[in-house]
């Protein structure tokens, strides 16, 4: 096997990072995989990009602007509907911060 | 008259003369879902009830004389444009429950022009995926051999057409998600120029690269349902200020002349030979009408794929923070293998220490790439090359390798790195299996893609095999 450029700590870090929860297969093949798939990246070192700028917005467009003027948004019980746990017109999620 | 096999066209005329009424198209559709959608399993949702009192609703404007482009039209949505009141996935479990509260932009204009929403089709889960096997609601089978995909991530959308189970349905095309799924199932799809297209109301994947277009039989089709969901909106501030022009008024015109560039690039190692003596057979065809055919260099087009998948799952991480499970949706828990691995991946390119290495450098080769095709469209007026190096593939031959999967993007993902549109069309049938090649032009031109597209087709007539 190629040294591996990810270890399954690193993976474990980057799920606790990102909020997900692993199943034992991934924790056992994503090192791997990940290892794979950032070795194939390393072709982009072969091109000298020291003064290349970098492309965000592909067709070119800059500050697009809108006249700043309130317009009607969602109603409460439309941006509600969805939620699995609410109070009144309130979201209700659990305590974040401790007493 | 028969309801098998029509396009759009066909159907709009069908309508006009009464040939049928909307409700009975409607109820013929409806009627083949039932019957073949549990061996394809194209569609995630079918809205039955909704469908046929749109169809009655449509009838009672087409009876009063009240024109509108599509009045009467059933069309298929891919499951991640939002349709209030329709349940709307994404494929994924996270979302399995999700109601949305408002219509995608694309959706709300082709309401507006009287289409009528058949269902929601199957894909790729977040449009993770290159052949339909990342839903989380199952595998789509390609309509034109079984235990083969269709290709993804617009699977569902380009099964449900090539089964004739909807006319035309729409897709999302970040890398590639339209043109392969078009390409493996003998179909013309559409990814349009970056911000041609509204994103609004579309679950994002990669804002940067998401292209807005659909899956079609034919190109005059594909042209009509641009001429609908093109243009500015102020819900999204990528879509330019640039003229709808009607995309179906040079489709008649000669390409005689036409300078059409084979970037020698497409064409090395890693193609397979029967989809290169397909291309060349396709070359033919343009050299009949009177294209001039030129090799052309894109330099770096090797680093495309490279490009893509570090932008792309970087943008995907951040874009698929917003699923807490709390304003709606389940929580993280219920992410797929593909999702976490790009959530996890994008993560990582984007953490401090390899920001510079992978995801900076990344948005500067996208320029090289961007330039190569500026460089190349002042030699040529559009591009040819292979949809997919491969043929369709088989279900399960590349899941367990997820770089072999990314591999299939190869030809496409240029397109979305550069911000250029995209048009794929059939070339003919390789053992059974559909193959595709696709045509690019310059940003917002569009319409010299569909020109060039209908000329071929008509040589060509591939849309009107049969099984």
């Amino acid at each position: 096997m190629k040294n591996k450029k990810i270890s399954e700590q690193q993976i474990r870090h980057l799920a606790k990072l990102t909020g997900l929860s692993l199943i034992s297969d991934e924790i056992k093949k994503f090192p791997e995989q990940f290892s794979e798939i950032l070795d194939y990246f390393e072709i982009l070192k072969q091109i000298n990009t020291k003064k290349i700028k970098a492309t965000s917005q592909v067709t070119g467009l800059e500050n697009v602007f809108d006249p700043d003027k309130p317009t009607a948004s969602l109603p409460i019980e439309a941006a509600l509907k969805n939620a699995k746990s609410k109070y009144d017109n309130f979201f209700k999620v659990k305590a974040v911060l401790k007493k | 008259m028969k309801k098998e096999r029509l396009t759009i066209k066909d159907i709009i005329l069908g309508l006009e003369k009464k040939s049928f009424s909307s409700v009975e198209l409607t109820q013929f559709y409806l009627d083949q879902i039932d019957k073949k959608n549990p061996q394809i399993n194209a569609f995630i949702t079918v809205c039955k009830k909704e469908a046929l009192l749109q169809a009655k609703t449509a009838d009672k404007l087409l009876e009063k004389g009240i024109k509108k482009p599509l009045l009467g039209v059933p069309l298929a949505i891919k499951d991640i444009f939002l349709t209030k009141g329709i349940k709307t996935t994404a494929a994924s479990k996270v979302l399995s429950d999700f109601i949305p509260v408002y219509d995608a932009t694309v959706v709300a204009k082709l309401k507006e022009a009287g289409a009528i929403i058949l269902g929601k089709t199957n894909m790729d889960a977040w449009a993770h995926g290159s052949s339909g096997e990342n839903s989380d609601f199952g595998v789509t089978q390609n309509p034109w051999q079984k235990g083969f995909v269709p290709g993804g991530s617009s699977s569902g959308s380009a099964a449900c057409v090539a089964a004739d189970l909807a006319p035309a349905a729409t897709g999302t095309d970040t890398g590639g998600s339209i043109r392969l799924p078009a390409s493996f199932c003998n179909l013309v799809g559409l990814k349009p120029t970056y911000g041609r297209v509204s994103r609004y109301g579309i679950i994002a994947m990669s804002s940067s690269l998401d292209a807005i277009g659909h899956l079609t039989k034919t190109v005059y089709d594909s042209a009509l349902l641009l001429n609908i969901t093109a243009g500015k909106d102020k819900t999204d501030a990528t879509t330019p200020k640039i003229d709808v022009p009607d995309y179906t008024q040079n489709l008649g015109k000669s390409i005689k002349g036409l300078k059409i560039g084979l970037p020698k690039q497409y064409f090395q190692d890693g193609l397979d030979k029967e989809v290169l003596l397909q291309t060349q057979k396709a070359i033919k065809v343009f050299q009949d009408l009177g294209a001039n055919i030129v090799e052309i260099d894109l330099p770096h087009t090797k680093y495309a794929l490279a490009v893509y998948y570090i932008i792309q799952p970087a943008e995907v991480s951040s874009n698929l923070a917003r699923y807490d499970g709390i304003r709606y949706g389940l929580d993280r828990t219920y992410f797929g293998n593909e999702a976490k691995r790009r959530i996890m991946l994008g993560a990582f390119s984007l953490s401090s220490g390899y920001w510079d290495a992978y995801y900076l450098k990344a948005m500067q080769v996208r320029t090289l790439i961007k330039d190569d095709f500026e460089n190349a469209f002042k030699k040529v007026d559009l591009i040819l090359t292979p949809t997919s190096p491969t043929l369709p593939f088989k279900i399960g031959q590349k899941t367990k390798q997820p770089l072999q999967m990314y591999l299939s993007d190869i030809f496409t993902v240029t397109a979305n790195l550069a911000g250029i549109p995209g048009l794929n069309l059939p070339s003919g049938f390789v053992n059974g299996l559909p193959t595709g090649i696709q045509l690019l032009g310059l940003q917002f031109s569009e319409d010299l893609l569909f020109q060039a597209g209908f000329q071929y087709e008509q040589k060509t007539n591939f849309y009107q095999k049969t099984k």
